[in-house]
């Protein structure tokens, strides 16, 4: 062991240099911590392997017609999700259209001193707490609360409103419009908390400056305040959409598992994430490959989301500093 | 008298007048109000239906019991408490130890190297991998491998999601360590491991804690990870004097996932406990992680 430490100390000297156990200690315990890090990107890329090797053989066999085909059957053997696909874009861009504008009105509440701090803080809870209960309690929430609550007004809707395309067919239990709120309520405080940071980070100067030119608590909001933390607020909302393109629980009981391409809120649909939910405990080997294909369609539309997520929220937060 | 009012007449008036600018921040003001109250309104009702529902069923033969079948009555979900347990604990037993060392690296040992840039990278990415991925994941390494449904399985499926929770966490934790106080330490003489084990991680733990904590709950909520790993099972996981751990094992979100399709009233009432069980297991850690944080470094 090299000894870099080595002074010119006496003996019984209070101050020792590091003994070579310690180094070797030190050595060791590097190593593991790099070996932690080392395990990380392993896993990272063992999770692409092993998805896409797996689902290679399905990707030989069935190529692209899987993602245009429009039906699922085992019997037959014909294997196409973009009814799934479909229903998962369209299911997370409704949810999104809710709850971003309750979670970034949420944000906007918190923080532009509508609220004494402690009844902030009480808010804040609230939507802290939505997002720690599990989704499969909102799921069983939204089946028996939800879908009875909102019947009415979908009635009424469909037979008064029925030659929009939204309301073209009548709510007969789970569907689309159901699982999209349960989703908005699910991504809500995602979509505050980042938001609520980007709104804290506008200088207090800018919004005094806004305020001194006799701009209204609303003027100096909408005009200056959003405006100048916009990136936030639009990273907060693609990472929302990340989210609710992969959540599965609440959507594979609210949904309704129905392989078809409609534009009613109310008909049932399917997503990719409830797809797999759904058969792959009972699936056949040669179900597992299509199944690991739709997996794979499924890591690549959330990981797009994600990244252009990431990578505003960090040009966001270089613009601020 | 003429100089008086024309002067008079310069000075804009101090009378109020009606602004249709303070209408519209009146109007913006209520929007913002009832959108507020709206957003609290679901977790409210989830809470009320949890109580109402779940805790009409609840008693202790809920938790002893194990889950009926078909028009039986009666019966409970102990071994899906337990269940949830065993598996919570094995991803925690992976994902803390690995994650803390990782966020070390991060942290303290190379914070700007491109193996950590890489890595921090990495487990951002893994916070926003659906969870059902993650069960897909451990269904192709672990299931397919040793050839059945097992509670390592969904234990693995639990570990990739806590993983980088508390990566994350620990990292921040780490960071917010003064740096006066390494300093102190290295010029007295500390390796740099000395420096973390007697400085960094005392110092960060409350905040760590935290993150371990919201990491495990967020584990025990997880359903869709579990459907395929560990799938159900109608009995204990210790029968008979020996443990079946490669064998299907029950946890409560999977059992309120059945149990919430099923058209049998006993049923329904078990899932709404199980759902009470579950969510007060999930915010009670999520409380004491918030108390341990609030602990001053």
């Amino acid at each position: 062991m090299s000894k870099p430490f080595v002074v010119p100390v006496q003996a019984d000297s209070v101050c020792q240099p590091p003994s070579s156990t310690e180094f070797l200690i030190d050595r060791t315990f590097r190593a593991l911590a790099r070996l932690g890090v080392v395990v990380i990107l392993a896993l990272v890329a063992a999770l692409v392997f092993e998805i896409g090797s797996k689902a290679v053989p399905g990707i030989q066999k069935y190529g692209l017609d899987f993602i245009t085909g429009t039906v699922w059957d085992v019997n037959q053997q014909k294997f196409g999700i973009l009814p799934a696909i479909w229903g998962t874009l369209y299911s997370a861009l409704m949810a999104l259209l809710i709850g971003g504008f309750f979670g970034v009105t949420m944000a906007i509440f918190l923080t532009q001193d509508f609220l004494p701090p402690r009844v902030a803080a009480v808010f804040r809870t609230i939507v802290e707490l939505l997002a720690a209960i599990p989704s499969v309690v909102y799921g069983l929430w939204g089946i028996y609360v939800v879908i009875p609550a909102i019947r009415p007004l979908t009635d009424w809707l469909s037979q008064s409103l029925g030659w929009i395309p939204f309301f073209g067919s009548t709510l007969s239990g789970p569907g689309l419009l159901p699982a999209a709120l349960v989703l908005a309520i699910m991504i809500l405080p995602t979509i505050a908390a980042v938001s609520q940071d980007a709104l804290r980070s506008v200088p207090l100067k800018t919004k005094q400056a806004a305020y001194g030119m006799g701009a209204t608590h609303w003027e100096a909001i909408l005009q200056v305040i959003i405006p100048a933390a916009a990136t936030g607020i639009f990273g907060a909302l693609v990472l929302g959409l990340g989210r609710a393109l992969g959540e599965t629980m609440a959507l594979a009981m609210l949904v309704g598992n129905s392989n078809q391409i409609s534009l009613s809120l109310f008909s049932p649909a399917n997503t990719l994430a409830a797809l797999l939910a759904l058969n792959f405990p009972e699936a056949g080997p040669n179900e597992i490959e299509v199944l690991m294909y739709a997996a794979l369609v499924l890591m690549l539309i959330t990981l797009a989301v994600n990244v252009a997520g990431s990578l505003i929220m960090a040009y966001s937060q270089r613009g601020s500093k | 008298m003429t100089d008086l009012s024309s002067s008079l007449s310069a000075v804009p008036s101090l009378q109020r007048k009606f602004e249709t600018r303070a209408l519209r921040s009146i109007l913006l003001t209520t929007i913002t109000w009832v959108s507020a109250m709206l957003a609290s309104v679901p977790l409210f009702s989830v809470l009320y239906m949890l109580i109402t529902r779940g805790g009409a069923r609840l008693s202790m033969e809920v938790f002893t019991e194990l889950p009926p079948a078909g028009f039986e009555m009666g019966g409970g979900f102990g071994n899906a408490l337990v269940g949830t347990f065993v598996m919570v604990g094995i991803a925690a037993l992976i994902a803390i130890p690995v994650g803390i060392l990782a966020a070390i690296f991060l942290a303290e040992l190379g914070p700007q190297s491109k193996l950590a840039n890489s890595a921090r990278f990495a487990a951002k990415t893994l916070t926003g991998l659906p969870s059902i991925l993650a069960g897909v994941f451990a269904y192709a390494m672990v299931v397919l491998t040793t050839g059945s449904y097992s509670a390592p399985a969904g234990g693995i499926a639990l570990a990739v999601l806590m993983l980088p929770i508390v990566v994350l966490t620990a990292e921040e934790a780490m960071k917010m360590v003064p740096k006066i106080m390494k300093d102190a330490a290295h010029g007295m003489g500390c390796t740099n491991s000395q420096v973390i084990w007697h400085v960094v991680l005392p110092t960060a733990m409350p905040a760590i804690l935290t993150g371990v904590m919201l990491a495990v709950a967020r584990a025990a909520g997880e359903t869709a990870p579990l459907l395929f790993t560990a799938l159900f099972s109608n009995y204990w996981i210790y029968d008979g004097g020996h443990i079946n751990a490669m064998s299907p094992t029950a946890s409560l979100a999977v059992l309120i996932y059945n149990f919430s399709g099923m058209p049998f009233d006993n049923q329904l009432e078990l899932a709404w406990a199980a759902s009470l069980v579950l969510v007060l297991i999930v915010l009670v850690v999520n409380i004491v992680s918030r108390l341990v944080g609030k602990t001053k470094i």
